[in-house]
């Protein structure tokens, strides 16, 4: 136990394995890293369940999670081709996310870390969003913007290092973006997740044919609200359908997704000028959007900023993530978590671990 | 035999150590809302003050309620992952099974635990060792008269039930669940066990199914009720 919380070497080919568990939703995650390597990353998702309610229900999250958690771990262990004592840390999830969810997913850790006699680091959702792009892109320049974009969330945050310092810029006051793509996607009748949904549809129409709002876009703040486009979505489809008209699917789709990823790449970007960063990293369920990456692009070229997106699969909720920054943490020679650490649904950013 | 049994389904929070013949250490808060922060450190109490480590223990026995589902799950769950580190099955036992056997009243009784929303949860038994119905979930009003009722249940709700049917424990105790459980796997080899705590296709989520349960079976859920939540009808209409 000694030997892997004095600052692990990261590019040690033999250095410290650590297990992530993420449940603060309902992708029941679990992730194998070794340092800064991607071992296993499996994911049991309950999504399916949830359709039919048109967003995820807590309750059934929850069971699905208690079913899925050990199978799934052990199907990551047989992808990375390791045994339970091959383990030297476990990472988890302590929040922010849904409190049933998450007490699941830290209840698992706790009893691998104490079975297996290794150390427990309870995390933070978000610094792990963050932390997981370095499985793929290397060390993360320090500091560097993030933009976390989700169902869940939507946080503009400040990281001079992910492992100790990590400062909240902004946030949504009201929907979170993921939230709002799920609500429009309602209102024109594509089925639930509506994120790809729309992104698909949005490719045949024009992102310029309506005029939506764009909240809180020169307010001077770094926070975002979508509440309010999406309100004014569904009046102008509204509209339509009371006089008779067909609605236009593609090009409302489009009007819409360009309102929300104009908003979320000009604050972004507004954060790199304002804190002077050069590099802008996007994370989240979100970031799969085919349109937030191309305009996101597009805007960094043009202001001398380098984007960092990770590749779908490690954006949207998973436990590499939770391993990742586990890794990270465990690096840095931090302290383990004690085995009473609660869940915590409101777990804030400066909280990277508890 | 070395058994290590917890209970989350109540305000409990209860683990103990037994060595098939007596209880080598108990631990037992009362707290509703810290299931998830008092067992593992109840666990790792209940093995250091009786010299054990994981690695002697044989089997890994839960409480599957029914219970509020949030604190249920931290039991369930620790057992089911403490179990496939340590190579042992997880078992569970029917939380108000372990009521009964705790209460060891001679003749009929029911056991009720708080279901909340005003509601119990319930089973009748012929002793301390036979189920006879349930579990249930039902208004405190509606459960069979003049039995004496054991557990939090009957106490909460004694001005409907009738203050001298109130009896027994409150809540279960590890102790008890250990002993019972220990019981039943005198009598079973090692694959026996392991077949026991086998998962079946399809959850335990029914009154039917839960009513067929063993007293000694998988560690899986009691719920007896479906999750809240409603298939939504059309959008409804943001314009006045
Ligand atoms: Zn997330």
């Amino acid at each position: 136990m000694s030997s892997v919380n004095e600052g692990a070497d990261m590019s040690r080919p033999d250095g410290p394995v650590v297990l992530g568990i993420e449940t603060s939703c309902d992708e029941t995650g679990v992730g194998i890293v070794r340092g800064h390597t991607l071992l296993a990353d499996t994911i049991a998702s309950s999504m399916e369940e949830h359709a039919r309610f048109g967003g995820v229900v807590p309750e059934v999250a929850s069971r699905a999670h208690l079913e899925a958690m050990t199978p799934t771990v052990e199907s990551a262990l047989a992808k990375a081709g390791l045994r339970f004592s091959d383990i030297d840390a476990v990472a988890v999830t302590a929040g922010p996310g849904l409190a049933g969810a998450l007490l699941v997913g830290v209840a698992a850790a706790k009893a691998y870390a104490l079975g297996l006699g290794v150390p427990l680091y309870g995390v933070n959702h978000l610094a792990a969003h963050v932390a997981v792009d370095q499985l793929e892109h290397g060390p993360l320049p320090k500091p560097a913007i993030a933009l976390l974009v989700s169902g869940g969330h939507s946080s503009l945050l400040l990281v001079p290092d992910v492992a100790q310092d990590v400062v909240s810029l902004g946030s949504t006051v009201d929907d979170a973006a993921g939230e709002a793509f799920d609500k429009v996607a309602r209102v024109l009748g594509l089925p639930f997740p509506g994120g790809p949904h729309i992104d698909r549809a949005a490719r045949e129409g024009s992102g310029a044919a309506v005029a939506f709002p764009r909240g809180k876009l020169d307010d001077g703040t770094l926070d975002f609200s979508f509440s309010g486009l999406k309100t004014a979505v569904a009046r102008w489809v509204e509209a339509r359908v009371a006089s008779g008209e067909t609605v236009p699917v593609a090009d409302v789709a489009a009007s819409f997704q360009e309102a929300v990823v104009d908003v979320l790449t000009r604050k972004a970007l507004q954060a790199c000028a304002r804190y002077d960063v050069k590099d802008l990293l996007i994370g989240g369920g979100v970031a799969a959007n085919s349109r937030l990456r191309a305009l996101a692009q597009e805007r960094c070229d043009a202001a001398g900023v380098r984007l960092r997106v990770p590749r779908p699969g490690l954006c949207t909720d998973n436990g590499a993530m939770v391993a990742a920054l586990g890794s990270e943490l465990l690096a840095a020679g931090v302290e383990p978590s004690s085995l009473e650490i609660p869940a915590d649904s409101s777990l804030p950013i400066t909280a990277i671990h508890v | 035999m070395l058994v290590l049994a917890f209970d989350t389904a109540t305000p409990a929070v209860t683990a103990a150590l037994h060595d098939g013949s007596r209880v080598l250490a108990e631990s037992t808060t009362i707290d509703a809302r810290r299931h998830g922060e008092l067992l593992a450190p109840a666990i790792e109490r209940v093995l250091g003050d009786s010299g054990a480590t994981l690695r002697d223990v044989t089997a890994i026995v839960a409480g599957t309620g029914p219970g509020p589902y949030t604190g249920l799950r931290v039991g369930l769950m620790t057992a089911t992952a403490l179990a496939t580190t340590a190579g042992v099955p997880a078992l569970g036992v029917c939380t108000l099974d372990a009521l009964a056997y705790a209460a060891d009243m001679p003749g009929p009784f029911l056991v009720a635990t708080d279901a909340r929303r005003k509601e119990v949860f319930w089973a009748r038994y012929g002793d301390a060792r036979t189920r006879l119905d349930g579990p249930r979930v039902d208004r405190p009003h509606d459960l069979p008269g003049n039995l004496p009722v054991v557990g939090a249940g009957g106490r909460l709700y004694a001005d409907i039930i009738g203050p001298s049917r109130v009896s027994g424990p409150d809540h279960p105790s590890a102790g008890a669940l250990a002993a019972l459980a220990a019981e039943h796997l005198a009598g079973l080899s090692p694959d026996q066990a392991r077949e026991l705590a086998r998962v079946p296709e399809g959850r335990v989520d029914s009154v039917e199914k839960a009513r067929e349960l063993a007293v000694l079976g998988p560690a899986r859920p009691i719920y007896l009720r479906r999750p809240d939540a409603q298939i939504p009808g059309v959008p409804k209409k943001v314009t006045a």
